[in-house]
């Protein structure tokens, strides 16, 4: 967790000192006489920042932690997020933040505006892992103090991975005067680890009663080590039974677990061969060209940021209605111009479309280069829902989850509630009494293929937010979403949704103990071996498709 | 499969080098022909086409500077299109047919390994300018890219002495790079002490997308109390669903560094970097380092690209570094057959844009720094830590079983393997 920037509280006391500082001028008292005499500490360990090497900078964060200027948060939360920068042409350290023309620079010592400079003119000022995990604790330390509960919470946390006499006798303090319960809890918590330590056993075993029920990582090691080597026995029996506790929750989430990771690998073999299930389940077209139409559609989700670049939101939400018609239409014109001619001869039309997909492989390769596009992912979908503390489900894959269904349900709707669906249904079912009642086949024929290659457009969009964005994209689908539509058997959209949900488990179940490659080659054999007892998948569709027409 | 010639197009990039008459009437006979092998379509396109550009820009310089030995530089490009058979049969027509008296060529080692008896049949010479899993030494090959004493173990030493790692987790795609190379590095981690509890070895197929169940392994891996990394030879296209899941599942660098060999500033190029900010890579060369060098060829690359957006990476560098060292054996040998040359490069030296000399040793690997970045947000690393000077390349591996004992010298012993043990050399070319 990165801490969140909150407007200093020493912003205001900033200005107030500006005010003094201006007053004193005026009174006309010198001007060394007026700057705090811990401005002048604060200033100097800032402008060395501007020259040191690594270990010199985790230095100088000590002794600005020491000083505790009102200016000290801001100035490392600056640090943290990578926005202090010396300036070329004289080396002073300054505060940047993104302005409309170029970079707007702040002075680090009392926060003032220091006008604005190219950021060309600027010099960051790098941290590494060290040092930002330095950082995040010193942060800390001020955050406890923070008027916001949540960000005293994540202010305890972070205390909480490295505990030593400084942030214990910080937590200490703060349990005084802390009112919010969930607060006290993990500041209780985080005492009762540091008293575990403690070389009297009564107190540790007070401090492992107060850690009952608690899952986190932290208090897991911390009874682990104390079970190993606990010189007291009835100390250890309790570190032990709040093992076995922990340990029966992980299982059970573990599982809860692996089977939302299930879900959401067989929502997107849902989303890839929701389309396929389409052209190929109803319409009986093996069209090889179907991972390229998805890959129309992320590239697609890629223009659409290009064109709306502040807003990652919107664009990803409106690039899917736009990757429908993209996709949607570049079908319509594959029926068209192509698998038209070819109805009846399945082997042609693999071949046909099978150099279709080249094509427009290599045509993106033309246009968008042959390297991979990133499409941003929104704030919404980023990180992770943290339901408990060995608990948490990933916001992308859980909309993606939602969103595979979403797609489900408007397709069903389409194809059992629409004029269109009627029609679709009746010219797959049985084209020539379709066509002797009016309906004009070769028309459904291009709106169907119309509109699997659009909903394959939609994958592409929910694919753009997990993956790559290159010319190869639909390749690595294709496969798979024909796996999914022959296991759920041609031409039934329920097939495809439990076929690819039941597929994604599987997979899922079996990677752990088999290894990604296995777990994928044994679902393969699986579904060999099932397609031998039931050769129409697992609905098999009753009408003129199925009877091998 | 597409195979694009582009030779004519090159003809054009040669006149165009402003010597006016002088390179029209320079015949086939007496230009110094020099082959590039690299994909242009297909998966390896990615990688490659960069490759080739960056030999005929070598060549364009070379040219400019009057050529060698007299004679105009011609680039030969065919297009092995991501095919490793196809490979075999390029190199076979760029040697036979074109008669070039130099290559400049492959990416993954699958490719190399196919070109390999070619090149060894119709005596060419491969310059070959990628991090690779060693094991092998060519009398017709020269490795100017990293052997792994050159990124792998000197990047696992940064971990275990400087930022402490106990735990280690081997992730990588699942074919000959990664495989080898977690090999030699399980043994070099229990040769150091590390028990086998705390070593999680995955691989993965090309392309993998689903990252969530390892990553969850990997979280669980690295929450038993000591410091874990990942080391990643997890290939192009799956890196981007990996960080992506590591930052979704709130695993920072902080926590878990993941170390990679396999991305660079082209493959960052195309990334959104906000999830990999933090983590770790290592190379030999690094775009950000500020060397007058470096800023030179940078430089001359985005002139010769026309884009000053283009970055510049690792097996760039190597190629012309392969490219200064055999021009400069040329010289030396007055000729450019193969085997003078090839005797000739042995123990030359060239300037490394970031400092320092590589120097051509006996067994065809060249001495090289390596260096350990950190990603920033924009795409580029920040040196964090370095070797102190060079590292020579050692092709067989000190801590495999069956390796161990075998050298490389085309000096004196004039062998690809020879056994120290029992005095021989296999017989294999390579």
């Amino acid at each position: 967790m990165t801490a969140r920037l909150h407007r200093p509280p020493g912003r205001t006391v900033a200005h107030l000192m500006l005010w003094c500082w201006a007053l004193l001028l005026a009174s006309g008292l010198q001007v060394a006489a007026a700057q705090a005499p811990g401005d002048t500490h604060h200033a100097e360990q800032v402008a060395q920042l501007a020259t040191a090497g690594f270990g010199e900078k985790e230095r100088i964060v000590d002794a600005l932690l020491e000083a505790r200027h009102p200016q000290t948060r801001m100035l490392l939360a600056a640090f943290l997020d990578g926005r202090l920068a010396s300036r070329k042409s004289d080396g002073k350290v300054f505060i940047t933040e993104d302005a409309d023309d170029g970079v707007a620079l702040v002075d680090p010592v009392d926060a003032s505006a220091a006008g604005t400079a190219k950021s060309s003119a600027l010099r960051k000022i790098g941290t590494n892992n060290r040092l930002r995990k330095k950082l995040k604790g010193a942060i800390a330390l001020f955050d406890l103090d923070d008027a916001d509960a949540g960000v005293r919470l994540a202010a305890v946390d972070e205390m909480l991975r490295e505990l030593d006499a400084t942030t214990v006798s910080a937590l200490r303090t703060r349990l005084g005067v802390e009112d919010s319960a969930r607060v006290r809890r993990a500041l209780e918590v985080g005492l009762a680890l540091a008293d575990l330590s403690s070389p009297d056993a009564e107190v540790r075993l007070a401090a492992v009663g107060t850690l009952e029920g608690e899952l986190g990582t932290a208090v897991y090691n911390r009874l682990k080590t104390l079970e190993r080597d606990e010189p007291d026995a009835r100390v250890r029996d309790a570190a032990l039974s709040g093992l076995r506790h922990i340990d029966q929750w992980r299982r059970f989430y573990g599982g809860v677990e692996t089977l939302f990771f299930g879900l959401s690998l067989g929502s997107v073999l849902v989303l890839a061969a929701i389309g396929l299930a389409i052209t190929f389940g109803v319409m009986g077209v093996i069209n090889m060209a179907h991972g390229e139409l998805m890959m129309i559609g992320a590239y697609t989700a890629y223009v659409m940021q290009l064109l709306l670049p502040q807003h990652t939101t919107l664009a990803v939400l409106l690039a899917v209605p736009a990757a429908f018609l993209v996709s949607g239409l570049v079908g319509v014109g594959i029926e068209r111009g192509i698998v038209r001619f070819l109805y009846g001869r399945p082997l042609e039309t693999l071949l046909a479309t099978f150099g279709l997909s080249l094509i427009l492989q290599q045509a993106v390769r033309s246009i968008f280069s042959p390297l991979n596009r990133s499409v941003a992912t929104p704030e919404f979908m980023s990180g992770s829902w943290q339901i408990n503390e060995v608990f948490s489900l990933t916001w992308n894959r859980l909309y993606i989850v939602i969103f595979a269904l979403l797609v489900f349900a408007l397709l069903q709707l389409v194809l059992n509630k629409t004029s269109l669906g009627l029609k679709v249904r009746a010219v797959s079912q049985n084209r020539e009494m379709a066509r002797a009642l009016g309906v004009r086949s070769a028309r459904v024929d291009a709106m169907t293929f119309g509109l699997g290659a659009g909903v394959a457009g939609v994958a592409g969009v929910a694919l753009s937010q997990l993956t790559n964005v290159g010319p190869n994209l639909g390749q690595s689908y294709i496969v798979d979403s024909f796996m999914v539509v022959v296991f759920g058997g041609v031409g039934n959209l329920w097939g495809t949704l439990i076929g690819g949900m039941s597929l994604g488990v599987v997979n899922k179940l079996l990677e752990p103990w088999s290894g990604a490659v296995m777990a994928k080659i044994l679902v393969l054999v699986f579904l060999i071996l099932f397609i031998q007892r039931r050769p129409r998948g697992l609905f098999p569709h009753k009408g003129r498709a199925a009877e091998g027409h | 499969m597409a195979i694009v010639k582009l030779r004519p197009h090159l003809a054009g990039l040669l006149t165009g080098v402003a010597l006016g008459a002088a390179s029209f009437a320079v015949q086939a006979a007496d230009t110094i022909k020099v082959g590039v092998l690299h994909s242009l379509s297909g998966t390896m396109a990615i990688s490659e086409t960069t490759l080739k550009d960056t030999v005929l820009m070598m060549v364009d310089e070379q040219n400019k500077k009057g050529g060698l030995l007299g004679k105009k530089l011609e680039a030969v490009v065919v297009d092995p299109a991501s095919n490793w058979p196809l490979f075999a049969e390029k190199a076979r027509e760029l040697l036979a047919k074109d008669k070039v008296d130099v290559v400049f060529g492959c990416w993954t080692s699958v490719s190399r390994k196919s070109v390999l008896p070619v090149f060894e049949e119709l005596n060419g010479l491969l310059f070959y300018p990628v991090q690779y899993e060693g094991e092998e030494s060519s009398k017709n090959v020269f490795y100017t890219g990293a052997a792994p004493n050159q990124q792998a173990i000197p990047a696992v030493d940064y971990l275990m002495n400087d930022l402490e790692v106990e735990r280690w987790v081997l992730a990588g795609t699942d074919y000959v790079y990664p495989r080898t190379t977690n090999k030699i590095l399980e043994a070099y981690l229990k040769a150091k002490g590390v028990a086998a509890d705390d070593i999680m070895i995955n691989y993965t197929p090309f392309g993998h997308s689903d990252w969530q169940s390892i990553v969850s392994d990997i979280k669980k891996f690295g929450s038993a109390g000591k410091k874990t990394a990942v080391v990643s030879t997890i290939n192009g296209d799956a890196n981007v669903p990996f960080y992506k899941e590591l930052a979704n599942q709130q695993i920072s660098a902080e926590d878990i560094p993941v170390v990679a060999f396999s991305v660079g500033e082209e493959e960052l190029a195309g990334l959104d970097t906000g999830p990999l900010v933090g983590h770790l890579a290592a190379w030999n060369y690094f775009m950000s380092i500020d060397t007058p060098a470096n800023e030179a060829a940078i430089a001359n690359w985005h002139a010769f690209i026309k884009n000053d957006e283009r970055t510049f990476n690792d097996p760039m560098e190597a190629t012309v570094i392969g490219f200064n060292l055999w021009a400069k054996a040329v010289e030396k040998a007055k000729t450019t057959e193969v085997d003078k040359v090839s005797d000739a490069i042995i123990g030359l030296e060239v300037p490394n844009l970031t400092g320092g000399t590589a120097k051509m040793l006996a067994n065809h690997h060249l001495t090289k720094p390596v260096f350990i970045g950190e990603i920033r947000d924009d795409g580029q690393l920040d040196v964090v830590w370095q070797t102190e000077g060079e590292v020579p390349g050692d092709a067989w591996s000190d801590f495999l079983d069956g390796s161990k004992d075998i050298e490389a010298d085309w000096v004196t012993l004039k062998c690809g393997n020879y056994n120290t043990k029992t005095k021989k050399c296999s017989g294999q070319n390579y």
